[in-house]
């Protein structure tokens, strides 16, 4: 007879959530946790830090509550319930081997302790142990693992090691109250977000940090009596130029984690691939291939805190032989609800079926990675004649057919020209990829049955399904290919252009090919731009600067297998890049292609003879494409010839945008009487958007990049844009005094005043990512550009602006 | 056209509206033969004075749209193009209100005002069309702030090449980094210039002083009057650059409180005309 029923390793949220619900159904249990207290990983998040609750609309399914908090209030929940329910935890008992199987298992811990348990539910995560320096002095008191709060130290010199991300925002926000020496055992900090590493490079730049690179710690000592400037120790680096000693008062040494593999494997369970980020392979009752071994929580492939408590109830339920449905059902159930009524009260599963059926390109996803996929999306049944989109709208959002048809109007001229899309066919990819406007309207035809996906749950179904990205790949290419060279051109022919067809990604500044290369291929430009320069009198000159859905390279097509001109990545771009000989073929077999191609060619000669003679416009491209306008769909630019410095641009943002402004008028650079302020440039592929844990930012339909109510204040966009337009402040809603009376006596603040005090009182302000949103809910468009007095301030489309007509009249 | 400055703004709209009502006063004016001589009281006087007095509140409810961030009438641009070109007809038509006449009494005082407020305007418009490029390129890309970051930047870098040389250059050279002034009263502000500089004293002192220099310091002087050299120029700049900004601000001072005076002297006129005539 085992001592207990069902043993739980680990009290993270999953582990904590099946004891407890173990503890409420009278089972025998005990959950058994290393350190002395529960959920480690929670534990040690850094001081204040708001948990979120995401994903939103999942209900929660345990005995323990869970609402978004502080670590404090979150921890402090679960501490008292799990008293509450008298559940057995065993703490400071780690444990070191688990063998047997279904009904016989045994457990060792560190301690010698033997226990053992019909079954058991392993929810250790990943974080596993932190890794410690690993050379003499790695324990003492000054020398630590993680950072509760940065603001607890000041005047102090301290020295973070690592290059991930830890390290860098732990080392930024030590900055503000000491002096910050990071180590770093390579020569540049790529491993970190795009965000992290421009801000820690920054910063040692300015001076602010002082690196260390190519370095590793050789020894840590602490000094009897700390030195008259208080230093308590030292660590000696070894550096490429021999030993270097650095005293200080704190070494913050952030090195990851051991993942727990090596324990894993060691209790028989099997991973499918060396991957490191690969996880055991499990039933869908979370069984492993150790029979009554159950996985829950991160290390189960499910991360976030919601979706393992709620996998710790479960578990328990099946152990217990009743097959409760996943707590997603009832949002399923909900979102079909319409659907099912129509087709014979479809239950969900037939419905999941269906679409697996229906839709080829859905097909490889697992039956886990289609739930949480239809949760993100919505499912539409537009009547006849319905628009979906319209061409020209800024949305993003990825559209799969279920059933019926929808109509494309192909040619913006004639509305009447259409072809249908239909049943297993999906459209929306070309905005999807590129960060483009729609290019065509959609019309909903007959019973038609949609599935609207958002583009973060798009882009991340195609990251991690392999064949949704080669599908999707390849329609856009075979559509792109349509839209711009070939439209009439059948499907079949297309296909030996599109078999040669790779895709190919350059950084930005990175050159495709040089003028006078040889070179026959043709790059057409899929996310991202160019620009288009020639050597003129010795020096570069820039010609054209061509957005994403141009194509470069088509002189091949002529012969001419010398480049003519050199073509940029003004930002980091994608191109599709087809082979010359495939091409002209193509183009010897079907004329319109070729009159199509020559076409662009003899417009693009004209405008290069134009250029040529009005260099100075070529030198604006450049200058703009230099400040990233390369990749922004809506910038403000300054006339400085026009602007008076009346900074009533900065006043208007902050008064309209509860007293922040979301520009900084003076700040950015200029070129003949150019000014780029810094101001957000709402960029095809915005960079703040990538990292958003609430998903707070948007796109409306007019193309600005916008962060909803629901911003967390977490800072990551902040990190990641690299325009620095986003902002982190303290908003309140209040009322400011009224403009007459300020006009009149003075009382109160003066426009464009930030009224930070206020919001500082004000129980009810948020501190939030700000930056410009263009006004989007105004009439009459930005506010920055109706209040500037003098025209001098102005938003354009750079892709508009960047031509040579425009800049001419400018 | 992708932008347009306040004086061309939508065509040339407001210039055109103006225009035709200075054509329209100067006509009805010539045609308009009244028994006692043109005055502020006939019909047409009346019409001018309304329009006029009209013209003044539209032309101060300027500051108000101005400060309406959230309005929707219009651009602030196009209400600046019209306060330009309205505020100019005001001068025909007011002056052909009054029919020429002036005195020694209220009327006249607000006339007097009201020209006064207009000139500071048109100064205004003079400044605003002058030192916005004037400005850029005295930067040279730069702000005025990251001037001032550049000059301690220099300061620090003369104080190290100051480290080996005599006392007495210290002395400048400290001087130079504490006593240099940009900006000051406003007369300072205006003048361009840096008052009693003593960068540049310390510039003259180091010139001087290097003739009597032993050779091993030869070096580090050189090298220290191309850092103090630079420094003179930096403030220059800067001071211009002090000079541009006020010189587009100044005028406002003259211009909104005499406006506010002149509604007050309006409103003194009208009242005293309808009571007291």
């Amino acid at each position: 007879m085992a001592d207990f029923k069902i043993a739980i390793v680990g009290s993270g949220p999953g582990g904590m959530s099946a004891a407890a619900h173990a503890a409420e159904l009278g089972i025998s249990h005990v959950l058994l946790e290393s350190t002395d207290h529960l959920s480690d990983t929670i534990y040690k998040y850094q001081k204040g830090k708001h948990v979120m609750d995401e994903p939103q609309v999942l209900p929660l399914r345990s005995p323990l509550d869970f609402v978004a908090g502080t670590r404090e209030h979150i921890l402090e929940v679960w501490n008292t319930q799990v008293a509450g329910h008298n559940t057995n935890v065993k703490y400071n008992t780690e444990v070191t081997e688990i063998s047997g199987s279904k009904g016989d298992f045994t457990i060792k811990t560190k301690s010698g302790e033997t226990i053992t348990a019909e079954f058991v539910v392993m929810g250790i995560g990943l974080q596993g142990n932190l890794r410690k320096l690993g050379v003499e002095g790695e324990d003492l008191d000054m020398v630590q693992y993680q950072l509760d709060d940065p603001d607890e130290y000041a005047d102090e010199t301290i020295v973070v090691i690592g290059a991930g991300d830890a390290a860098i925002e732990n080392a930024l926000a030590l900055t503000k109250q000491n002096t910050v020496i990071i180590v770093n055992r390579k020569d540049e900090f790529s491993r970190a977000k795009q965000g992290n590493e421009d801000g820690i490079n920054k910063a040692i730049d300015t001076n602010v940090i002082e690196p260390y690179y190519n370095s590793n710690t050789v020894r840590v000592e602490q000094f009897d009596t700390p030195l008259g400037s208080g230093e308590i120790g030292k660590i000696v680096l070894a550096t490429k130029n021999g030993e270097a000693e650095v005293n200080c008062h704190r070494i913050i040494a952030r090195l990851g984690a051991i993942a727990p593999r090596r324990f894993v494997q060691s209790c028989g369970i099997e991973f499918p691939s060396d991957d490191p980020a690969a996880v055991p392979a499990l039933t869908n009752q979370y069984e492993s291939n150790v029979s009554g071994l159950y996985i829950v929580g991160a290390l189960a492939g499910y991360p976030l805190i919601k979706s393992a408590m709620n996998q710790g109830y479960e578990v328990i339920e099946f152990i217990e032989g009743n097959d409760v449905e996943p707590a997603d059902e009832p949002l399923l159930k909900e979102k079909f609800r319409k659907f099912s009524a129509r087709n014979k009260n479809m239950s969900v599963n037939d419905v999941l079926d269906m679409i697996t059926t229906n839709v080829p390109l859905l097909s490889g996803l697992t039956t886990l990675q289609l739930r949480e996929f239809m949760i993100d999306s919505d499912m539409r049944t537009p009547a006849e004649g319905e628009i979906i989109f319209e061409r020209n709208d800024f949305t993003n959002t990825f559209y799969s057919i279920v059933s019926g048809e929808v109509q494309v109007q192909i040619n913006p001229k004639d509305p009447s020209q259409r072809i249908s899309l239909s049943k297993g066919a999906f459209f929306g990819e070309m905005s999807l990829i590129s960060g483009h406007r729609r290019s065509a309207t959609i019309l909903a035809g007959r019973n038609c049955v949609l599935i609207e996906t958002p583009r973060r749950s798009m882009n991340k179904t195609i990251s991690s399904v392999e064949s949704v990205k080669r599908v999707i790949d390849e329609a856009f290419l075979m559509r792109a290919l349509q839209a711009k060279i070939a439209p009439n051109t059948p499907v079949e022919k297309l296909q030996s252009v599109i078999s040669t067809a790779t895709l190919k990604s350059f950084k930005a500044g990175e050159v495709l090919f040089n003028e006078g290369d040889e070179g026959d291929s043709l790059h057409l430009v899929r996310v991202g731009s160019l620009t288009v320069s020639k050597t003129v009198g010795g020096k570069e000159v820039v010609l054209s600067y061509l957005p994403a859905g141009n194509y470069v390279g088509e002189m091949a097509l002529f012969g001419d297998s010398h480049r003519s001109a050199t073509i940029r990545a003004a930002v980091a771009t994608e191109t599709i890049c087809l082979d010359g000989d495939a091409f002209r073929k193509l183009a010897d077999e079907d004329d319109d292609v070729r009159k199509r191609v020559q076409e662009v060619i003899d417009s693009r000669k004209q405008v290069n003879v134009q250029m040529e003679d009005n260099s100075d416009s070529g030198t604006i491209i450049s200058f703009l494409v230099e400040q990233g306008l390369g990749e922004a769909t809506d910038v403000l630019l300054i006339d400085e010839s026009l602007c008076v410095r009346c900074d009533n641009c900065e006043k208007a943002c902050a008064e309209t945008h509860y007293g922040t402004s979301r520009l900084d008028r003076e700040a950015g650079p200029t070129f003949a009487s150019i000014h780029v302020p810094t101001s957000c440039r709402h960029c095809e592929h915005p960079h703040c958007m990538q990292d958003c844990p609430p998903d707070a930012i948007h796109r409306a339909e007019n193309g600005e990049v916008y962060i909803a109510n629901n911003c967390i204040g977490c800072g990551n966009c902040q990190r990641n844009c690299p325009y620095g337009v986003i902002q982190m402040a303290m908003v309140s809603k209040k009322h400011k005094s009224s403009l007459v009376s300020w006009l009149l006596t003075g009382a109160g603040l003066a426009p464009g005043d930030c009224n930070l005090k206020k919001a500082k009182q004000d129980p009810d302000a948020k501190k939030m990512a700000v930056k410009c949103d263009m006004c989007k809910d105004m009439p009459g468009g930005p506010s920055c550009v109706r209040a500037c007095p003098t025209g001098a301030a102005i938003r354009v489309n750079p892709s508009e602006f960047m031509s040579v007509t425009n800049l001419e009249n400018y | 056209m992708m932008h347009q400055s306040l004086f061309v703004y939508s065509g040339y709209r407001y210039f055109k509206l103006s225009m035709l009502l200075i054509i329209a006063s100067v006509v009805a004016y010539a045609i308009h033969a009244p028994v006692d001589g043109p005055n502020g009281g006939t019909w047409l006087g009346y019409t001018l004075g309304g329009l006029g007095a009209f013209l003044i509140l539209l032309l101060m409810w300027f500051g108000i749209r101005k400060r309406s961030y959230k309005s929707s009438m219009g651009k602030v641009e196009g209400w600046l193009s019209a306060h330009v070109y309205l505020g100019l007809a005001l001068i025909v038509i007011a002056t052909l209100h009054a029919g020429f006449q002036v005195g020694w009494n209220l009327h006249t005082l607000a006339y007097v005002l009201m020209f006064i407020v207009i000139f500071s305007g048109i100064f205004g418009v003079y400044a605003y069309l002058r030192y916005p490029e004037l400005m850029t390129k005295n930067r040279r890309g730069n702000t005025l702030e990251l001037m001032l970051i550049e000059m301690s930047e220099l300061d620090r870098e003369c104080r190290e090449a100051a480290s080996q040389l005599t006392d007495e250059i210290n002395k400048c050279i400290l001087e130079s980094s504490e006593k240099t002034k940009i900006g000051g009263s406003i007369r300072q502000q205006l003048s361009g210039r840096p008052q009693n500089c003593a960068t540049q004293a310390a510039f003259n002192k180091v010139t001087e002083l290097n003739k009597s220099l032993p050779k091993e310091m030869a070096d580090d002087a050189s090298r220290l009057m191309t850092l103090l050299g630079k420094k003179c120029e930096l403030v220059q700049r800067a001071c211009r650059d002090v000079q541009y900004k006020a010189m587009m601000d100044i005028w406002l001072y003259f211009h909104v409180p005499l406006s506010f005076a002149l509604l007050a002297a309006l409103i003194a006129h009208v009242v005293s005309i309808f009571f007291y005539w």
